[in-house]
C-alpha cells in the first residue's frame, strides 16, 4: 500500500508557514550554500529531521476556490562515493540500515512543531560508515509542475530538541516535476547541509539520478 | 558487475526493463507465469507460453529454442504482480532428451537494456527433471530483484504448471507442446552456439561451493512477510558456537534484572489489545526503540543502561514481546550497514587496482606497488570503520540482551532460564511462544529469541531430512532423526506448557513407533492422555476425529450455533504431533492432513510434524502447499529462515533442554498435577 500524502491544506498550510516563521530562529540558506551540523553549543548532532513542505498555489478566477491537490514525495538517495546504495520513499520506508527513516503518514511531533508534510528522519550515528552522503528530493508524482506550488522548503530539524537548524525555501516555481532539494553529506567528522535547489523532471527518483549526480 | 547467482541467492535489479537471456544445450520451451503479493496466480491468464505467449510487459517465443531473449518490461504488467517465474521445461516428443541429465546445465543472464549483464544463474544440479523454475523477479518493498530458484520438476512441464497454480496443468502441457511441435519446423537449424556456452561451462565450476544452497521452497520469512530473501551468499565466518556462552551460570545472573516488575508472569493480564494478531508485528514502526535510548558515542557519555520492557506495550509481556522484535531488527539493520560497508569497500578496491592495471605502463614499478598497497589500505581502514560500527550496536544489543533474557516469562524463556524452575501452570494461554533462537554469522554469540504468535497460525514442521545447510554435515541420518523427534517433544512441551492446564489437548501419531523414545517424557508425565496412535488404523482414526472437530467447530461458528455442539467435544486447542510422514498414511489420510493444516488453525488445531520431505517424494507435487504452508524448523542449527526487513539468512537453533538437564519432565508433571487438582 503506497503510503501517500495527498495535500490540500492551503489555509493551514498558510497559517503553520507563519506560525513556524515567528517561532525559529534558524539560517536560512540560499541555493549552494552549505551549513555544518551542530547543536547551538557546539556538539555533534546525532538524530536530525528533514522536514519537506510545500503547499498548492491558490486559484485565481472561476472557482478559485475549488480545492486542488498536489502529491508530492519526498525521497532520500544514500549514495557512497557517488554510488546510489539505498534509497528511502513511500514504497521502502526505512532504508535496510536502519538510519534513515521516512515517516511516511506520521506527522511527527503534532501541530506544536508540526508543519512537514513530509518528514525524513536521519540517525547520523548509525548511518553505515561508507555512506557520505544523502540527497533529499521531492517530485511530482501526479505530474503537476512546480508552477503550481508556492513555498516549497525543506528544512533541517534537530531531531533531540526539535530545533530547526537550516531552512532553505524555493523561489520560483516553474516548469518541472521535480526538485532536489538538499543534500547532507560527511564533513570531517561531522556533517553538513547543502542547499541544491535543482529542478528536474521525472515521477520518481530513478528519473532524478542524471540531475543529481552532477551535485554530488 | 555481473552478480553471478547461486541458487537462491538474489540480486537487485537497477530498473524495471530488462532482458533475459536464456541458452541451453536443447532446444527448450519457455514461459513465463505471474503471482500477486501472495503468491497467488490471481487470473488465470496471468501466465504466457508458446501457445499464448503475450501478456502485457513480457512475450515468450512461440517455439522452443536453444537461445531465447525474454524482453521484460515490469512497469507494464498487470497491477498488483508481485512476481515474475521464469519457467524452462524440455518439449516432449521421440527428438527430445527425456531430462536435462545429458545437457549443459542451462545458462540465464539477465540484461539491462544496454546489453550490460546484471546477474546471471546457470541452473546446475539438474538431472532427472525436464521442467525447472530458472528464476524469479520478484518485488521486495519498492525494487525489483532477481532471483535464482532453480526448482526442477521430474513431472516435466505438467507437473511444473500444476505447482504454479494452474488449473489443468496436464491439458495445458499438452497445449503447449502441440504448438511447439507445430513451430518445430522453423526452429530447427537454429544453431544452439555462441560465447555463452564457454562460460556456462567456466561458471559451473565456482558457483557450486561458494555458498551453501538453499532449500528449494524458498526461505521463508519470518513473521511471514511476503517475499522472503534467499542468502546473499554470506555463508561462512568461523565455526558457530552452539552452546550458550553468556548463560554458562543462569542461576546467578551478575546484573540483576532491573525489570520493574520483578520476574513477570504470565499471570500479568495479557492484552486484550495487543498488536494485531496479524502477522509481521515486530515490521511496526513504532516497536523499534525509539531515539529514547540511542545508541551512545563509543565511549562518549553513555548514561542509559539498557532496561528489560523497554518498548510499548499494555503489559509487560507485550513490551518484552515488542522488545526482542525491535532488538531483532536493529540486529539485522546494524548487519546489513556493515555487510553493505564491506561490499562496498571491496569493489571500491577492484574499481581501484583495475584502473591501476589499465594503463600499461603503470602497471608494474613502485608507483602501481604504492596504488596497490593504498587502495587495500583504504578498503582495511574502511572495514575497520565498519566493524567499530558494528561493535558499538552489538555491544548495546548484547547488553540489552543480558537484561532482556532473564526477565523472559516462560513462554518466551530458555529452558535455562530459572523461570522455568519455579514454573506452574499459567491463567491465560501468552501472546507468543519462543520456538528457538536465531543469531548471524557476524555476532553467534547474540543470540535472539525467535517468537511467534499463538495460537499459531500455521502449523510446524521439524524436517528429519538431509539439511542443505553446511553445519550439519557431521550429523547422520539416524542422529538427525532422532534429534528431530526430540525438538519436537521439547516444542510441544512448551506449547503445553504455556497454556493453562486444560485448554491443550495433545494427540501423537507415531505410526510405527520409531519415535517411541523421544515420546517418553510426554506419554510418562500423563500429559498425553492416549497411547501415541500406531498403524494405519491410527493414523486415520485420529485424523478423522480431528477432521471431524474441525468441521463441527467451523459449522457452528459459521451458523453462529456453538451452543449446538455436542456436550462431551473437547473445548481445548489441540495439538497434533505428526512422527514419521508419510508412513501410514493412504491418501485419504494425506488429503484431511492437509485439510487440518489449512483449516485447522482458524478452530484452534495447530500440527506440529517431523517429516522428511524426501520421503514423501512419491505424493509428488501434492503435498507442496503443505509444505509451504507449514514453519520450517530443523533440529539443528541451519540458516534457513530470513528477516522480514532486510531478508539476511538467520541461524536457526532448536530450543532444546541443556543435556542432564530435568527441567522438561519436572514442568509437565506440575501441568498434570495442575490438571488433577483442577479436577478433570
Amino acid at each position: 500500500m503506497p503510503l501517500r500524502r495527498v495535500l490540500c491544506l492551503v489555509a493551514v498550510g498558510r497559517w503553520r508557514h507563519r506560525f513556524r516563521e515567528g517561532t525559529h530562529v534558524s539560517v536560512n540558506l540560499s541555493k549552494g550554500q552549505g551549513i555544518s551540523l551542530q547543536k547551538s553549543d557546539g556538539a555533534a548532532l546525532t538524530a536530525v529531521r528533514m522536514g519537506l513542505g510545500w503547499r498548492a498555489a491558490p486559484r485565481r478566477g472561476l472557482f478559485g476556490k475549488r480545492t486542488k491537490e498536489i502529491d508530492l514525495d519526498a525521497s532520500a538517495v544514500l549514495f557512497a562515493d557517488k554510488q546510489p546504495v539505498d534509497v528511502v520513499f513511500f514504497r521502502h520506508l526505512v532504508s535496510d540500515d536502519g538510519s534513515v527513516k521516512h515517516t511516511g503518514d506520521n506527522l511527527v511531533g503534532g501541530a506544536g512543531q508540526g508543519g512537514d508534510d513530509e518528514a525524513i528522519m536521519v540517525d547520523l550515528q548509525r548511518v553505515p560508515v561508507h555512506i557520505d552522503q544523502i540527497v533529499f528530493t521531492v517530485n511530482s508524482f501526479t505530474g503537476q509542475t512546480f508552477a503550481e506550488v508556492e513555498n516549497a522548503f525543506c528544512r533541517i530539524v534537530d531531531e533531540t530538541t526539535g530545533e530547526e537548524l537550516a531552512r532553505y525555501t524555493l523561489t520560483g516555481g516553474g516548469q518541472y516535476t521535480a526538485q532536489i532539494m538538499a543534500k547532507v553529506h560527511r564533513q570531517g567528522n561531522g556533517w553538513q547541509m547543502t542547499a541544491i535547489g535543482e529542478p528536474a523532471n521525472g515521477r520518481t527518483f530513478q528519473d532524478l539520478m542524471p540531475t543529481i549526480l552532477p551535485k554530488l | 558487475m555481473t552478480a553471478e547467482l547461486v541458487r537462491g541467492q538474489n540480486h537487485p535489479l537497477p530498473g524495471t526493463r530488462v532482458e533475459i537471456r536464456v541458452s541451453a544445450g536443447a532446444p527448450v520451451i519457455a514461459g513465463v507465469t505471474l503471482n500477486d503479493q501472495r503468491g497467488r496466480m490471481r487470473d488465470a491468464g496471468w501466465t504466457a507460453h508458446p501457445a499464448a505467449p503475450q501478456l502485457p510487459g513480457v512475450e515468450v517465443s512461440r517455439q522452443a529454442a536453444a537461445v531465447h531473449h525474454l524482453a521484460v518490461d515490469l512497469d507494464a504488467l498487470p497491477q498488483d504482480v508481485h512476481r515474475v517465474n521464469i519457467l524452462l521445461a524440455l518439449p516432449s516428443g521421440p527428438d527430445f532428451p527425456p531430462d536435462f541429465s545429458a545437457l549443459a546445465a542451462p545458462f540465464l543472464a539477465v540484461t539491462g537494456l544496454d546489453g550490460e549483464e546484471i546477474a546471471s544463474y546457470t541452473a546446475t544440479g539438474l538431472s532427472a527433471e525436464s521442467a525447472v523454475v530458472a528464476l524469479e523477479l520478484y518485488l521486495r518493498q519498492g525494487g525489483w530483484k532477481v532471483r535464482a530458484v532453480g526448482q526442477g520438476y521430474a513431472g516435466g512441464l505438467a507437473a511444473m504448471l500444476a505447482d504454479q497454480g494452474l488449473a489443468e496443468a496436464g491439458a495445458l502441457a499438452d497445449t503447449i507442446n502441440e504448438a511447439v511441435a507445430a513451430g518445430m519446423a522453423r526452429s530447427f537449424g537454429h544453431a544452439p552456439q555462441g560465447p555463452t556456452r564457454h562460460t556456462t561451462a567456466a561458471r559451473t565450476e565456482p558457483a557450486q561451493p561458494t555458498s551453501p544452497p538453499p532449500p528449494p521452497e524458498g526461505r521463508p520469512a519470518l513473521g511471514a512477510q511476503q517475499p522472503a530473501d534467499g542468502p546473499g551468499g554470506t555463508h561462512g565466518g568461523g565455526p558457530i558456537d552452539y552452546r550458550h556462552p553468556r548463560r554458562a551460570t543462569p542461576a546467578s545472573p551478575s546484573t540483576p534484572p532491573p525489570a520493574p516488575a520483578g520476574q513477570p508472569r504470565p499471570d500479568t493480564v495479557p492484552s486484550q489489545a495487543g498488536p494485531p494478531a496479524q502477522s509481521g508485528t515486530g515490521a511496526q514502526p513504532g516497536t523499534a526503540p525509539q531515539p529514547g535510548p540511542v545508541p551512545g558515542q563509543p565511549g562518549g557519555a553513555d548514561s542509559s543502561q539498557p532496561v528489560a520492557g523497554d518498548a510499548p506495550g499494555w503489559s509487560m509481556e507485550e513490551r518484552l514481546y515488542n522488545q526482542v522484535w525491535g532488538m531483532f531488527e536493529d540486529l539485522a539493520r546494524s548487519v546489513a550497514a556493515y555487510r553493505s560497508a564491506v561490499d562496498f569497500a571491496d569493489s571500491r578496491m577492484d574499481r581501484e587496482l583495475d584502473s591501476v592495471l589499465d594503463d600499461p605502463r603503470a602497471r608494474v614499478g613502485p608507483a602501481a606497488e604504492a596504488a596497490r598497497a593504498q587502495a587495500q589500505a583504504k578498503r582495511d581502514a574502511l572495514i575497520e570503520q565498519a566493524q567499530a560500527a558494528l561493535e558499538r550496536d552489538t555491544g548495546r544489543l548484547e547488553a540489552e540482551s543480558e537484561v532482556v533474557e532473564p526477565a523472559l516469562p516462560p513462554a518466551l524463556a530458555r529452558w535455562d532460564n530459572p523461570v522455568w524452575q519455579a514454573y506452574e501452570p499459567p491463567a491465560e494461554p501468552p501472546m507468543a511462544l519462543r520456538v528457538g533462537d536465531l543469531s548471524i554469522p557476524e555476532r553467534a554469540g547474540l543470540r535472539i529469541p525467535m517468537l511467534v504468535r499463538l495460537p499459531l497460525e500455521r502449523g510446524l514442521w521439524i524436517d528429519s531430512g538431509r539439511p542443505r545447510g553446511g553445519e550439519s554435515a557431521l550429523v547422520d541420518a539416524d542422529e538427525l532423526r532422532r534429534l528431530a523427534q526430540a525438538t519436537a517433544t521439547a516444542l510441544a512441551a512448551r506449547i503445553v506448557a504455556v497454556h493453562p492446564a486444560d485448554e491443550l489437548t495433545l494427540h501423537v501419531i507415531d505410526p510405527a513407533g520409531s519415535a517411541a523414545t523421544a515420546l517418553l517424557p510426554l506419554v510418562e508425565s500423563g500429559v498425553l492422555r492416549e497411547p501415541p496412535a500406531a498403524g494405519a488404523s491410527g493414523v486415520a482414526r485420529t485424523l478423522e476425529r480431528l477432521t471431524q472437530r474441525v468441521d463441527l467447530v467451523q459449522m457452528a461458528v459459521r451458523s453462529r450455533a456453538t451452543d449446538a455442539l455436542p456436550p462431551d467435544l473437547d473445548l481445548a486447542d489441540q495439538l497434533l504431533i505428526v512422527h514419521d510422514f508419510p508412513h501410514g498414511f493412504d491418501d485419504r489420510a494425506v488429503n484431511q492432513l492437509r485439510y487440518l493444516a489449512d483449516e485447522g488453525p482458524s478452530v484452534g488445531v495447530s500440527l506440529l510434524m517431523v517429516a522428511d520431505r524426501e520421503e514423501a517424494r512419491a505424493y509428488g507435487p501434492v503435498l507442496d502447499p503443505l509444505w509451504r504452508s507449514l514453519l520450517r524448523l530443523t533440529p539443528v542449527p541451519d540458516d534457513h529462515l530470513a528477516d522480514p526487513w532486510v531478508g539476511h539468512a538467520w541461524t536457526y537453533e532448536p530450543p532444546l533442554a541443556p543435556s542432564g538437564s530435568q527441567v522438561v519432565p519436572q514442568v509437565l508433571r506440575r501441568v498434570v498435577a495442575a490438571r488433577h487438582s483442577s479436577g478433570s
